[in-house]
């Protein structure tokens, strides 16, 4: 598998445009239902502080702060475009795909319908040290969403 | 060079490494001779695990073949010859880096033998107030007041054993700051190291950073504070002529698997009059005079270190990279990874966007370097690299405190051994020089 399989272009345009980065600086709606996360690996310093906020069973906001790799940045970046809008059962639907399709090296295939930009992280499962890269914003999503739902 | 005194030997009379010379050495390690994602393998982690050559993994192998026993104990035949095996290879090793026999004592790794230490020195306190072993274990005991100082360039395994020490102990840790180039503040170490002092634990030469402490400079400070000296030789040991007596440091550690051996296998150095006193850490069989229902006696070290059943075979192995390194000489394997090294950081700070860490090019430096990429993740950058064969370590390598003092978090390392070429170094800083173009930095 080559390098560009793993680092897509819509990878690296998200590692760049980091949407939804700047938690300190964002108010969660008012009204709204909040949950935040802070997920770590200790293993590269990747760091994510991701909060949900939940508003009429939807997800109204995702915000987070967050240093780390192209992979990791990317990847919570396109999780705020996907999640904005979901309700809380679509977006659970949505993080236990992208985990069964990450964790599986390689053998399932992500579906576009479901994943949209997301599943442009297929190629990471087959490369064991980045898939914690690719799951770190989805873990503190889900964590998030737990408390706020 | 100042930093090692190395006698006159037969191995300086030898010319210096040369490509050719390592293109021969390199036919010893199968693990090079391969095609990582279509490339020719160019690894550069052995800062981290170095790879083994035919003679060590054949040493391991003819003893499980031909002796494999337990050592010590049973009067069979292949008990004795694998008691006479572990025993040769302790002393191969003792002189390898200039202790005696009995102040050799094998754990599985560096951070093993740092622990031992560290409960070594909290169990003497233990032993002192309830008035067992040697009266000199009162000296040796640490106490509220007492300061174990380190330095900010220390990986985890010779910072946290003292962390604890300290926590177990009521003393005080410090440490001896770092300039922006990487070396140790030692206008500072000597305001630091004084009467309170008690341990001094310092690395050889950083993991990081590629700096060689000064030694001497430093044993001089604790030696006038009554301090005793712990020194980590993880990255010495496999790549520069040690002395142990010679530096007068009063306990060493290094890993196997960083110097040609198998995983499993380290080396403790003491100093004798130390050891003859000093409490054990594990206790078991194999290290035991007598024993009662209620205590036991001990051996004199080694053994009084060795608790169970050791790590035979690994010592074998060990001490046969010991001999493949002295044949090839560990003058000469400095000198040429010095000169990688020196090679690697002028191609790394001639590329924009490329912050080196520790010593300026031109200044000495180990074999390797750690370097930050403007705008692109270490991981990244190893993935990038990786793609193309070239095999290095990113992360913190195990020095959180460090990186942090630097301002980052993780960073990119390549490392250098005896097997690598000057086409090695060249072919990972072309690599590097198009990493920041593919991730549009």
């Amino acid at each position: 598998m080559s390098l560009d399989q793993l680092y897509q272009q819509i990878i690296l345009d998200h590692s760049k445009a980091r949407h939804g980065s700047g938690l300190a600086a964002t108010e969660a709606p008012e009204g709204a239902s909040t949950g935040q996360s802070h997920q770590l690996n200790p293993v590269c310093g990747d760091e994510v502080t991701l909060r949900l906020a939940v508003e009429d069973g939807r997800i109204a906001q995702v915000s987070w702060d967050g240093a780390g790799c192209s992979i990791s940045m990317a990847s919570a970046s396109v999780l705020t475009d996907l999640a904005e809008g979901m309700t809380v059962a679509e977006l659970h639907e949505v993080i236990d795909s992208f985990r069964e399709v990450l964790r599986s090296r390689g053998k399932i295939h992500a579906d576009p319908e479901l994943l949209g930009d997301a599943a442009a992280f297929e190629g990471v499962a087959r490369y064991a040290a980045r898939v914690k890269c690719a799951m770190i914003s989805w873990v503190a999503a889900e964590d998030a969403l737990n408390q706020a739902a | 060079m100042a930093l090692v005194s190395t006698p006159a030997t037969l191995e300086q009379a030898l010319p210096v490494m040369d490509n050719a010379e390592v293109m021969r050495i390199r036919n010893d390690f199968p693990v090079l001779h391969q095609l990582v994602n279509g490339r020719p393998l160019v690894y550069l982690d052995s800062g981290a695990t170095s790879q083994n050559p035919v003679s060590v993994m054949e040493a391991e192998q003819e003893f499980y073949e031909q002796r494999n026993a337990a050592v010590h104990r049973g009067a069979h035949h292949l008990a004795v010859e694998a008691t006479e095996a572990f025993e040769d290879a302790r002393q191969t090793v003792a002189d390898f880096v200039g202790a005696d026999y009995s102040e050799t004592i094998w754990t599985s790794n560096a951070t093993e033998g740092l622990n031992l230490i560290s409960y070594a020195l909290s169990n003497a306190g233990l032993w002192a107030s309830q008035g067992r072993g040697d009266a000199g274990l009162r000296d040796l005991a640490l106490a509220p007041g007492d300061e174990i100082v380190v330095t900010e360039m220390e990986h985890h395994a010779n910072l946290i054993p003292w962390q604890e020490l300290a926590f177990r102990t009521g003393a005080t840790l410090r440490y001896i700051p770092i300039d922006d180039a990487g070396s140790l503040r030692m206008d500072q170490a000597a305001q630091i190291i004084g009467s309170r002092t008690r341990l001094l634990a310092f690395t050889h030469a950083s993991n990081v950073l590629g700096t060689i402490n000064p030694v001497r400079e430093l044993v001089a400070l604790a030696r006038s504070a009554g301090a005793l000296v712990v020194l980590d030789a993880c990255q010495s040991a496999p790549h520069l002529p040690l002395d142990v007596k010679d530096l007068d440091v009063d306990f060493a550690v290094f890993s196997g698997h960083k110097m040609l051996a198998p995983t499993g296998i380290g080396v403790l150095y003491g100093k004798q009059e130390l050891l003859d006193i000093l409490p054990p850490f594990l206790t078991g069989g194999s290290m035991i005079t007598t024993v009662t229902m209620e205590r036991a006696e001990y051996l004199p070290a080694p053994q009084r270190f060795e608790a169970g059943t050791q790590r035979i075979s690994q010592a074998v192995a060990l001490a046969a990279a010991a001999n493949y390194l002295t044949e090839t000489g560990l003058d000469r394997i400095h000198r040429w990874e010095a000169e990688l090294g020196a090679r690697m950081v002028a191609g790394l700070e001639s590329l924009p966007g490329i912050r080196v860490l520790g010593p300026d090019a031109g200044k000495e430096r180990i074999g390797l370097a750690a370097f930050d990429v403007e705008g692109v993740h270490a991981h990244d950058v190893g993935q990038f690299l990786d793609s193309r064969g070239i095999a290095v370590r990113v992360g913190h390598h195990c020095a959180q405190p460090l990186h942090r003092r630097l301002g980052l978090t993780a960073t990119t390392r390549a490392s250098t051994y005896l097997y690598n070429t000057t086409d090695d170094v060249d072919q990972f800083l072309d690599a590097v020089s198009g990493v920041r173009a593919y991730f549009g930095a």
